[in-house]
């Protein structure tokens, strides 16, 4: 298990315990309340109604859309859909926040209980842990400060005011800066399959609040009742950067307590720069939000048929996708590297579909993590923009598969393709196949021919490997296979080869 | 008072219509009423040229037979609704100048419905108070004066007093009004004219400033029932753009309209028998009693035990809804800002100290207060609960009668200054109208005679939830017997 990390502090072992309130954001065309736009990137003040703006008398009104993406990810992590919820107001002035507040669900959120599975090792079912999932509720972003445009002042772009998010609470259930990365992973890959978040975390279409405390290990506090006292960090936005406020605070905290003082309760941010968390405002300088039922909306009720059609459509998850590739005969690992992100969970899918033949799975998962994914990378493409289409790799991996071409020459093929200066950038495999002439013969008498020269060019090889020397066979191999540029069949060249060194 | 600016929305309608004179004609004499009428600072925006671009229109549309319900009204708007182009402050320095580039969906909705806007009416500041002397604009001045020798300025009542005063003295053929906890019938009651606060969500709040928004609800002034019927039906109606608009068909108000009451109970609750009310109030109800009994009316006591809660449960429930309501106004984005010593939250403090007048910073504090962590179970949860009680009063009211008749309120019009230092006792001016308001039941002020002082005195009628007809039906019986037909001497 990774779950031993432990803190060593002068006087002992720490245990650190971790929970996570990420904030993912609605992909909807428009906001939570109002009728506007929410694209990124848009010139500042564009994407803004008069609802988003607070004018007078403007009211809310709920967007469907938001809730159905929120019950759909709710759905996705098993958890219980309220039927009845409602929206509150919390309170606050700043100068981003329009209304004067913030329009949320603390008192009965749209979602509750849930949990989400990690595998904190990727080829080993038994890393399996499930941190449970204490409710999702959909609340308003605020607007964003600029500090850089005046000299003096400050300008206000509303845009993503009022724009719907999703917060979910997990329970503090991590125990490492490794689980939480895992989890963030693992909800993240579920938010995109659902298609609730696209999960850009660059852009804060998802961003994460830290709760950090740490016990003594076999201490009093194994329960999670006797948690240490906690600190929040605010808008982590990568998951890096999660697992480096949780190593940080951890790290800090011990050494406050060992040196004799008390950990604060208190809200924090993140220096990326300098890998440090510092103090944000105290307990004595929280607000006090003064939460109340928002008195311009009716309570949220679900009905069976709106549940119904949520729920129909949701796709195939990344644990039952894992399990089934699993099932077709792929390991355990390319499984979890293929389902860990949707985009590449559908393009293996599309190939396997377009392969029609379930037997050549693992082959399949096999070239498109090695092959593919490690081009890929090599580029910097995303998969989504793989100059290899699906079509495409089922066409190679189909002449893999029917014997045209060895898998070293699918190699050369798949590099060309990904080549812009090889001129068959983007070419079909079979084109390519053809036009280089890299078809795999099974020719037994072109074959012999070679495999006659090279023993003939090696008859002090030929007789240590007669004297016992058995593993000179691929060194015959190499050199026939070299010899007759990759093209023989391996199978038959294999035969052939065994036969002449037999005679 | 010109013949034209007398006359009822009805009669002006079907003047009109049958070519007795033009709209242009109705909209020059309000306009000159208007203008002639500034002394009772009824306006805070005065909008003759609007009301001569609707009425050229009604009068074209008379010409090629196009009318529309209220071609050839023309109407006072409250503050409190967004009407675009024009002035909308809420009678609130905070606001001053804000030029809404949109229309309430009342408002628009009588503008597309033909009605003429006279103007913007002056109003309590963010429709808090019951005297309007809480407005930034100074005090509406009520047409009435007390025949006792003196010549002290009455209220109109409030928060709707300019409403109330235009129409009483003539300067609006009919006005809009909000309804938070008495907002339309207590000024009603003091100027001698009607006013009906529908069922909460007939009218869409979309548009109009927020007070309280779960007891904020619009509603129309005049000088009869009918003429109430009539600006309701095309007030009325649901509205995707506010969540808590009902989405049911408007009833036709004025086609229903019945004083015959054979059949129908109407209930007097007891618990609003209370010390201290004068008793001409109390004969004027005992009255009421027995002009609906003449109309076919059986009357019957009926209990409403939670009552005594009502005002104080409404004085934590609105404030609090208010401080939140109001937190918008903060000098970032519209109306005034003050930069303070040039910080943020010196900017939020100066904008909103030099903004808000007294009565708001009240509110907004008692409403901050009662949200407060520690307080917030104490006082406002319990004000939900207590609510609730107070809805099942009625409720249960409603299984032993069909409507309910009250005064409107405790007093007749008071002098200006008379309780502006004292904030209970001008809130004790609600103390009828306040329980309708938190059960969103539809209620009406309707004139029903004068008092010793030659002040008038108004009937509340409280309906079933959507029972709009019944309480109009209900007030048409007593306007017709008690034949209020007193106007104000004009002294402006």
């Amino acid at each position: 298990m990774v779950n031993d990390y432990r803190i060593q502090g002068d006087t002992g072992e720490w245990e650190v315990v971790i929970g996570l309130e990420v904030h993912a954001q609605v992909v909807s065309n428009a906001k939570l309340f109002s009728g506007a736009a929410t694209a990124f990137g848009a010139e500042p003040n564009t994407q803004v109604s008069l609802v988003d703006a607070a004018m007078p008398g403007m009211l809310p009104v709920p967007n469907r859309e938001c809730i159905r993406q929120a019950v759909r990810t709710g759905m996705a992590i098993d958890a219980k859909i309220n039927r009845w919820s409602r929206f509150d107001r919390k309170n606050y002035f700043y100068a981003d926040l329009p209304q004067g507040y913030q329009i949320s669900q603390l008192y009965h959120p749209l979602v509750g209980e849930g949990a989400v599975t990690v595998l904190l090792d990727e080829k080993d079912e038994g890393s399996a842990r499930t941190i449970g999932v204490e409710r999702i509720h959909v609340e308003q972003d605020a607007g964003k400060l600029m500090h850089d445009q005046h000299p003096t002042m400050s300008y206000v772009d509303l845009n993503r005011s009022g724009v719907a998010l999703m917060e979910i609470v997990s329970r503090p259930d991590m125990r490492s800066p490794g689980e939480a990365g895992a989890y963030l992973r693992k909800l993240r890959a579920i938010l995109r399959y659902v298609g609730s978040c696209d999960g850009n975390m660059e852009e804060g279409s998802m961003r994460a609040d830290v709760n950090v405390s740490v016990r003594r290990v076999g201490g009093p506090g194994e329960k999670e009742a006797e948690l240490g006292t906690r600190t929040e960090t605010k808008n982590v936005n990568s998951v890096r950067f999660v697992m480096a406020v949780i190593e940080h605070e951890a790290r800090r905290q011990v050494e406050l307590i060992e040196e004799g003082g008390a950990v604060a309760q208190e809200t924090r941010l993140f220096d990326p720069d300098k890998g440090v968390t510092r103090t944000l405002r105290s307990k004595e300088d929280a607000h006090d939000y003064r939460y109340f039922p928002d008195p311009d909306l009716l309570p949220l009720e679900l009905e069976d048929e709106f549940l119904a059609a949520c729920r129909a459509s949701l796709p195939e998850l990344p644990d039952a996708k894992r399990k089934r590739y699993e099932g077709l005969g792929i390991t355990a690992y390319n499984a979890a590297v293929l389902t860990a992100d949707v985009e590449s969970a559908n393009y293996f899918d599309n190939l396997l579909d377009g392969l029609q033949r379930p037997e050549f799975a693992p082959d399949a998962a096999n070239w498109v993590i090695s092959e593919l994914f490690g081009m890929l990378n090599r580029t910097g493409r995303d998969i989504s923009k793989s100059p290899i289409s699906v079509r495409q790799a089922a066409e190679l991996l189909s002449l893999i598969a029917d014997g045209t071409i060895s898998k070293t020459i699918a190699k050369q093929v798949s590099e060309l393709m990904l080549d812009e200066n090889s001129g068959h950038f983007g070419d079909d495999p079979t084109r390519i196949v053809e036009t280089r002439g890299l078809k795999q013969t099974s020719d037994t008498g072109q074959i012999d021919a070679r495999i006659d020269e090279i023993l003939a060019a090696n008859t002090d090889k030929v007789a240590q490997y007669k004297a016992g020397k058995e593993a000179l066979f691929g060194f015959f191999v190499g050199q026939t296979m070299k010899a007759m540029a990759g093209k023989a069949n391996p199978a038959v060249l294999n035969e052939r080869l065994r036969a002449k060194l037999a005679a | 008072m010109s013949d034209l600016t007398s006359k009822a929305i009805a009669d002006l309608r079907s003047g009109f219509r049958s070519g007795d004179f033009s709209a242009r004609e109705v909209a020059t004499a309000y306009n000159a009423a208007v203008a002639a009428g500034r002394a009772l600072n009824a306006f805070t925006v005065e909008t003759p040229e609007i009301a001569l671009a609707a009425a050229d229109a009604a009068d074209a549309a008379r010409t090629s037979d196009d009318l529309k319900p209220l071609s050839g009204i023309p109407l006072g708007i409250k503050d409190l609704f967004a009407t675009e182009g024009v002035d909308t402050t809420a009678g609130s320095n905070i606001l001053k100048g804000f030029k809404p580039p949109y229309e309430s969906t009342v408002s628009g909705k009588l503008k597309a419905a033909g009605a003429g806007m006279l103007g913007k009416l002056n109003m309590d500041e963010f429709a808090m108070g019951s005297s309007n002397e809480t407005s930034a604009f100074g005090p509406v001045i009520s047409p009435w004066k007390r025949r006792d020798g003196g010549n002290a300025a009455l209220t109109p009542g409030g928060s709707s007093g300019g409403s109330a005063s235009a129409v009483a003295a003539g300067l609006a053929a009919g006005a809009t009004g909000t309804d938070t906890g008495g907002s339309i019938r207590q000024p009603a009651a003091f100027a001698g004219i009607c006013g009906i606060k529908p069922t909460y969500g007939r009218c869409s709040r979309w548009g109009i400033v927020s007070f309280a928004s779960s007891l904020d609800q619009a509603g129309p002034m005049a000088k009869t029932v009918r003429d109430c019927a009539i600006l309701l039906e095309v007030m009325a109606g649901f509205d995707k753009k506010d969540s808590t608009s009902l989405d049911l068909p408007v009833p036709q108000w004025e086609s229903g309209l019945s004083s015959d009451l054979k059949g129908q109970r109407v209930g007097i609750p007891r618990e609003y028998r209370i010390e201290g009310v004068p008793v001409e109030i109390d004969a004027l109800w005992d009255k009421g009693v027995e002009w609906l009994r003449d109309a076919g009316a059986e009357p019957v006591e009926i209990s409403l035990p939670h009552t005594v809660h009502a005002l104080p449960t409404y004085y934590i429930i609105a404030p609090a809804e208010a401080s939140s309501n109001l937190a918008r106004y903060d000098g970032i984005r519209y109306g005034l800002r003050e930069l303070g010593d040039g910080g943020l939250d010196g900017l939020y403090a100066s904008t909103r100290a030099a903004g808000f007048g007294a009565e708001v910073k009240r509110r907004v504090m008692i409403g901050t207060y009662v949200l407060s962590a520690g307080f917030y179970d104490a006082y406002f949860t319990k004000a939900q609960k207590v609510r609730t009680l107070i809805k099942r009063d009625f409720t249960q009211a409603f299984d032993r009668c069909d409507f309910i008749l009250t005064p409107t309120a405790p007093s007749a019009a008071f002098a200006l200054g008379d309780k502006s230092s004292d904030p209970i006792a001008m809130y004790l001016n609600d103390v009828f109208a306040v329980p309708a308001s938190l059960a969103g039941l539809p209620a009406m002020s309707v004139p029903g005679g004068l008092d010793a002082h030659r002040l008038p005195l108004g009937l509340h009628l409280i309906g079933r939830e959507l029972d709009e007809q019944g309480v109009l039906n209900a007030a048409l019986a007593i306007e017709e017997r008690a034949g209020f037909t007193h106007r104000a001497e004009k002294w402006w």
